[in-house]
């Protein structure tokens, strides 16, 4: 199996959309979110769960969605429904699958093995689909290190799902975020261990910018990747805040291109403005760039 | 013969110095001679001009079969006006009636039984909705509506194309001989400007008014000197559906999408700068553009000098910030509208013809910067139809957008890509309006299209990032989406004619059958 | 396919289609209410036939009340609402009669 390139692509915002509803999921990427998920689990009601995969499945075969990534999630393991889920997510060309309520890595080892078994029955490519996983118990926060580590040729990373993580703790929102700290650092360290993506809960109020805001500032300095959406008008406040400043865009330019003319002569150890700068470096400023581009306010050449 | 947008016009129509559209600028600087009413002169004392009842009225004015009756539209959806007066001619074995109103609302259907039942043989409006549209577009009408822009009624008026036997003006307060105010009493609407060329120009007024007050009522929106009859009645109107609650954002985030490209595209523009001057719609996404308006003129440390137009929350907010010298007013559309025209010193009421009129010296739409409006259809020559629905049938205003489109430096076109299946950029609207080589940028969630003729606007938008496309680019996701439409079945039968502001034949719209 | 029972799926939403479909003998009947039935009447019917024949249904009786859904909203309400009158919940063929 080939190494997917869109294991890392970049996801500031993934927008949850019910995949039943077809004025939603016709053309929600002109939102410009970095990720749709395409919810088939608690979005759709229990006796929709049928109209919703052929929803989906025309959705994902006719509308363009114009390069936006496409996740479906789909319903939990101990439900009827996951392993049709499967079929239609594989079937429709989905980028990816989310797995709801994902506790152990014997859980990501049964979702992987239906996958392959749907691309095979489907044609399509082995590996082309992506995989990421909702953690909402504690025991799953207890697992999250090896649920980031299996399957990772399809493993895009983890995500905390506040309610019913909230739920089982036994706690409620708290604005200050003391409730889900320990949830949402242990996720991180463990994402951040295996090497794959970690990605924070929704904020369910949607007339409070100014949260929305303060969240999303404290989850990007905790070291998140990006943060699950419910609505479109959500997506512009974080991406303002997951977009580097002028200051660090130039600081990461200077970083990859001494890196470059370095490298080139076989210089492994540098300094650029005074700092000591070495391999380990360099991820950190290409995201930067990166950022910038999918921000819209790089003005470079890299 | 073809007109100016390419639309076929039946030469039967070109009659009595009719002519085709010829462009929006064809009869600038061109003279022409006011028509003026027939006037009873009054020259003794006179204590009251009230009667008891409509009836009365309809009697004194000495009211025939065929005559034209007029009534204005600020009562909005609320009117009771209308259908209490045309009731009363009706009963009154009146026939052969042509009503010329500056627009019809939902609550008018009852017009529809009288146009049905051949009482009413003709009308001219600005807005036509409900069973009126149907009754019309289903050909039950004697003779094809007639369909202007606000401008352009004042135009018809003042150029005597419209004849007016009596005016019907609805008052929220008058006086005992007249003098009339849209401000004050149940059902306060804040302004009277669309009746303004009503009272001036028909051979006789009639105020109705639910609250009669002291007088003199000053100041006066009509005055006394040119209204023959006061009658008041229990309610003229629903206030609730007059003015509705503060409007306030739309919370759709489409509308927002859109709304801030708007504002984004205004700011690109060269014309935004201190003492700019505006207007937008009453629509979800044109009315948002407000809202991504105030932080952009905070940064820059400018204001608008006037907002024009309809009138509702936002632009009242923005003119009690600061960050709007003053307001002319012809209509208004929320309570908060209502309350600062009552009470704030740079808040004006003015006459349609001051707003659009293309008939007088110069009226405030040829000096407007900008103008957002919106669109039921917009197709790749940039033409815009406000009055037909996708089934074919009538049920839409030209209202003020001709005019505002026709006078402003900048007009943004705000408007979904898609409705339901609908395309809304399209190939050919079923209706023209608005001429395109009026409207300057279109504004869509899926990308902003500016018209080729205005290479220089073209320009200052690619200097940002804002997703260009061109029209035809934008029509062809439409029908991506949604399939190309097969053609509505009009029938050969002419219903209704779209004037152009300056009295030109626009287009026409042909009689549909209904769906069934 | 073999439909059993009358089925219905889709609903009254703007941009949404309700598609109802039941069992009858000698061919396929189509009964459209649309609010772009001019527009768009012609195109709902061939895609409404053509779904049915993907899918081997060669008798049914179908009626659709379109609110404006565009044509894969329309499809799939067509797919479901046949499923469901067959009696079918799983293992759906995806790519197959299902294009």
């Amino acid at each position: 199996m080939t190494k997917n390139k869109n294991l890392t692509r970049l996801r500031r915002t993934m927008m949850f959309l019910s995949a039943q509803r077809p004025g939603l999921i016709k053309d929600a990427y002109i939102y410009g979110a970095d990720s749709l998920l395409l919810d088939l689990e608690d979005a759709v009601a229990e006796n929709q769960k049928d109209s919703a995969r052929f929803s989906l499945y025309n959705a994902l075969t006719t509308v363009d969605y114009r390069g936006t990534e496409r996740i479906v999630r789909i319903n939990a393991l101990d439900t009827p429904h996951w392993e049709e889920d499967i079929r239609v997510a594989v079937a429709g060309g989905a980028d990816g699958i989310r797995i709801a309520k994902c506790e152990r890595k014997q859980d990501v080892i049964t979702v992987c093995e239906k996958i392959e078994q749907a691309e095979e029955e489907f044609k399509k490519e082995p590996g082309s689909t992506l995989i990421m996983a909702a953690l909402e118990s504690p025991l799953a926060i207890i697992n999250a290190y090896e649920i980031c580590t299996t399957c990772p040729e399809r493993m895009i990373g983890v995500a905390i799902s506040g309610g019913d993580y909230r739920k089982s703790m036994g706690t409620k929102y708290y604005p200050d975020g003391n409730e889900i700290f320990a949830g949402r650092a242990n996720m991180l360290i463990a994402a951040r261990a295996a090497g794959v993506q970690c990605f924070d809960t929704v904020f369910t109020d949607l007339d409070d910018e100014e949260g929305l805001r303060r969240e999303t500032q404290f989850i990007k300095e905790m070291g998140f990747d990006g943060k699950s959406l419910i609505s479109p008008k959500q997506i512009k406040i974080v991406h303002e805040i997951f977009t580097p400043t002028e200051k660090e865009i130039r600081s990461a330019e200077k970083i990859v291109r001494a890196w470059r003319e370095n490298e080139s002569k076989g210089v492994g150890v540098f300094t650029v403005d005074g700092k000591m700068i070495d391999i380990a470096f360099i991820p950190g400023a290409e995201r930067i760039i990166e950022l910038a581009k999918a921000s819209g306010v790089y003005e470079g050449d890299l | 013969m073809k007109n100016a947008v390419n639309r076929e016009i039946p030469d039967e129509l070109l009659v009595d110095g009719r002519e085709v559209f010829q462009g929006s600028n064809y009869k600038d600087n061109t003279r022409y001679t006011k028509v003026a009413p027939s006037v009873k002169m009054r020259t003794a004392h006179i204590d009251s001009k009230v009667l008891p009842t409509i009836r009365d009225a309809i009697k004194a004015v000495g009211f025939k079969d065929g005559m034209t009756v007029s009534f204005h539209h600020h009562f909005r959806n609320g009117d009771y006006v209308v259908n209490m007066v045309m009731k009363e001619i009706v009963e009154m074995g009146f026939k052969d009636i042509t009503i010329a109103c500056s627009s019809l609302s939902s609550s008018h259907d009852l017009i529809a039984d009288y146009i049905e039942d051949g009482t009413v043989i003709g009308l001219q409006t600005s807005g036509i909705r409900g069973k009126v549209g149907e009754a019309v577009s289903h050909g039950k009408l004697k003779t094809p509506a007639i369909l202007r822009s606000h401008g352009g009624r004042v135009r018809a008026i003042e150029q005597g194309e419209v004849h007016i036997d009596v005016a019907f003006i609805g008052a929220p307060t008058a006086d005992c001989l007249g003098n009339s105010s849209g401000k004050g009493g149940k059902s306060d609407c804040g302004v009277l400007a669309y009746a303004d060329a009503d009272a001036r120009y028909a051979d006789n007024v009639v105020i109705i008014t639910d609250t009669l007050v002291d007088y003199p009522n000053m100041p006066a929106s009509i005055s006394q000197t040119d209204v023959d009859y006061v009658v008041v009645v229990d309610e003229i109107g629903n206030p609730k559906k007059i003015a509705s609650e503060a409007a306030r954002f739309s919370k759709d985030p489409r509308d927002l999408l859109m709304a801030e490209h708007c504002a984004k595209v205004m700011e690109a523009t060269p014309y935004f700068k201190d003492g700019f001057s505006f207007q937008t719609g009453a629509g979800g996404p044109s009315l948002a553009v407000n809202r991504f308006l105030e932080p952009l003129l905070i940064k820059y440390g400018i204001k608008m000098s006037w907002i024009c137009g309809g009138i509702s929350a936002p632009s009242v907010d923005l003119l009690n910030k600061g960050l709007a010298e003053c307001i002319v007013d012809t209509q208004d559309f929320d309570t908060v509208a209502v309350d600062s025209v009552h009470n704030n010193p740079k808040h004006f009421e003015i006459s349609t013809s001051e707003y659009a009129s293309p008939s007088n010296r110069s009226a405030f739409v040829n000096k407007l910067d900008y103008v957002i409006l919106a669109a039921l259809e917009i197709d790749t020559d940039f033409n815009v139809n406000v009055i037909t629905g996708s089934d074919g049938v009538l049920r839409g205003a030209p209202g003020g957008h001709p005019d505002t489109a026709a006078g402003a430096k900048c007009c943004i076109v705000v408007t979904p890509l898609i409705r339901g299946r609908m395309a809304t950029v399209c190939e050919n609207v079923v209706t023209v309006t608005t001429p395109g080589e009026c409207v300057d940028v279109l504004v869509t969630d899926y990308g902003i299209a500016v018209n080729p003729k205005r290479q220089d606007l073209l320009e200052a938008l690619q200097k940002t990032k804002l997703p260009l496309k061109t029209v035809e680019e934008l029509k062809d996701i439409a029908y991506s989406i949604v399939g190309t439409p097969d053609p509505l079945p009009f029938k050969e039968r002419v219903v209704a004619i779209m004037e152009a502001r300056d009295g030109t034949v626009l287009d026409v719209v042909r009689e549909i059958d209904a769906i069934k | 396919m073999l439909l059993k029972k009358p089925a219905m799926a889709g609903t009254l939403e703007s941009s949404d289609a309700q598609v109802t479909i039941s069992p009858k003998e000698g061919g396929v009947d189509v009964e459209i209410k649309s609010s772009v039935m001019y527009q768009y009447g012609r195109q709902i019917e061939e895609c409404v036939r053509e779904t049915l024949k993907n899918l081997n249904v060669d008798n049914a009786y179908v009626k659709v009340v379109d609110q404006g859904a565009l044509e894969c909203t329309l499809k799939a309400r067509v797919e479901c609402a046949a499923f469901r009158s067959a009696e079918v919940d799983n293992g759906y063929p995806w790519g197959g009669a299902i294009k």
